[in-house]
């Protein structure tokens, strides 16, 4: 599918870094692969900037206060975590691609558009308000089965969050098995968003080395050019 | 015939709320604009009392009063932190938030929702502080249209001795956080310039009733009321002359 022309797709900046992204779903293991491609990076030599969700010091204040006290609808929850992705895009991701960094995010604008759509927010309209985030020099998708993701987060973590369970949508009473019916749209989601902006998909229910692995072949190429802080050491090395 | 009326009484400029059902929307929704220091505070307060008066029921609300985003606003106003689309996306959080836990409300309960400012200001800001225009609509297609924009129209060299006479030049309205000019006062006239300029635009393209401002405030306070009052009446005729023929 072709990108909607006044959407998220078109500000591809001529910068000297690089930017890579992980998406999936809760329990995908994109953490721990990105954790790792991060490790790799750092003892090539590289300068390696690490980004997360909901970082900005003042707009995490609001979201807590909104998610503690249950004031978030479907629009402000995807407002306010927009207000939050910008602020770290532009204080936190252009200045390191300006600089000649690669940076590595855990989630991007793909989390908002599978997590909100979910929700109910219009695809096209939150499409456009991500109109102007910088698009990635590779994304990739950790595909999982939707029981092997559960069984991950659920054996590990029982206690889950009001708006991580998507209680907010009245799915079903009981907070695990909404958390399955929410973690199931934005798995659908997720698909179609694969195409439409062509991750790259890795199958996450291979052994954690081997998709590392193939993660780093991945990203590979991509790194041709890119200043590196010891490259004579490396290389004598 | 009088439900076929009401239902089509409220629409969005875009897709519109999600989960919104807008035929339960009953009442009004009337916005005061204007730019800084021209008196909508005064105006609105005026008004309420009128409607008031009539038998109407009045709610208010105005820009950062939300529960959610007020306080968050106030403290990236103070440590001016926050990247310019940042900003403007928390002022559609706030909005949002009212527009869905204030307005709405007021609306389904048949209130008149006087709104001091609506998304029009924060366009215009948004815009002279080099938002895209386009985008910035996009990000506002979730409002709902009102049923009128009363614009409070003033130009800089009338407004300049009314800031100065009620506290002199703040530091946001004078856009010093990009800042456009030497000092406080040439920042603040021209960032209200090109406030203004994008209020006349937006005027335009959403067909604002525009009131001169410059008159005394008694003068423009009985043009507005007026103004309100007959478009409340008209549409009441409306519904009644439906569910009589009805």
């Amino acid at each position: 599918m072709s990108v909607v022309p006044g959407t998220y797709g078109g500000n591809r900046p001529d910068w000297p870094g690089r930017l890579f992204i992980v998406e999936g779903i809760d329990g995908s293991g994109k953490s721990t692969q990105l954790t790792l491609l991060s490790q790799w990076l750092r003892s090539e030599g590289y300068p390696v900037v690490f980004s997360e969700w909901n970082s900005s010091p003042i707009v995490r204040e609001t979201t807590r206060h909104g998610k503690k006290k249950k004031l978030l609808t479907p629009l402000t929850f995807s407002l306010i975590h927009a207000t939050d992705f910008h602020d770290r895009v532009e204080r936190e991701i252009i200045p390191f691609l300006k600089g000649g960094a690669i940076v590595l995010a855990d989630r991007y604008v793909y989390t908002a558009f599978a997590r909100d759509v979910a929700r109910g927010v219009d695809p096209r309209w939150v499409r456009s308000l991500y109109r102007f985030a910088v698009v990635p020099t590779r994304a990739f998708y950790f595909r999982t089965p939707l029981e092997v993701a559960l069984k991950r987060i659920l054996s590990g973590r029982p206690k889950l969050k009001h708006y991580e369970a998507g209680m907010d949508l009245n799915l079903h009473a009981d907070v695990q098995q909404s958390y399955r019916m929410f973690q199931a749209r934005i798995l659908q989601e997720y698909e179609h968003i694969v195409d439409e902006y062509e991750l790259t998909v890795m199958d996450a229910t291979r052994a954690i080395e081997t998709q590392q692995r193939l993660l780093r072949k991945a990203i590979k190429p991509h790194l041709v050019g890119l200043r590196r802080e010891f490259e004579e050491e490396v290389r004598r090395g | 015939m009088a439900e076929e009326v009401l239902s089509r009484r409220f629409e969005s400029y875009g897709e519109g709320v999600p989960g919104l059902d807008p035929t339960d929307l009953t009442g009004w929704l009337i916005v005061v604009e204007g730019t800084d220091g021209v008196g909508r505070t005064t105006h609105v307060d005026h008004l309420r009392s009128v409607l008031e008066r009539e038998g109407y029921a009045v709610a208010e609300t105005g820009l950062t009063r939300s529960d959610l985003a007020a306080e968050g606003i106030k403290l990236a106003k103070e440590g001016n932190t926050l990247g310019s689309n940042a900003y403007n996306l928390f002022y559609a959080t706030d909005f949002a938030d009212r527009l869905e836990r204030q307005i709405l409300p007021a609306l389904r309960a048949g209130f008149v929702m006087l709104t001091d400012r609506y998304t029009y200001s924060l366009i215009a800001r948004a815009i002279v502080r080099g938002a895209d225009p386009d985008w910035i609509k996009s990000v506002y297609s979730f409002a709902l249209k009102p049923d009128a924009v009363y614009y409070l129209r003033i130009q800089v060299p009338e407004l300049v001795p009314r800031v100065i006479m009620n506290g002199g030049f703040d530091y946001w309205e004078s856009g010093m956080d990009l800042p456009m000019g030497q000092d406080l006062f040439d920042s603040f006239v021209n960032y209200q310039t090109r406030v203004i300029e994008e209020l006349d635009t937006l005027a335009r393209e959403y067909a604002f009733e525009t009131l001169d401002a410059t008159r005394p405030v008694e003068e423009t306070a009985h043009d507005l009321a007026e103004r309100v009052l007959d478009l409340l009446r008209k549409k009441a005729h409306t519904d009644e002359a439906g569910s009589s023929g009805g």
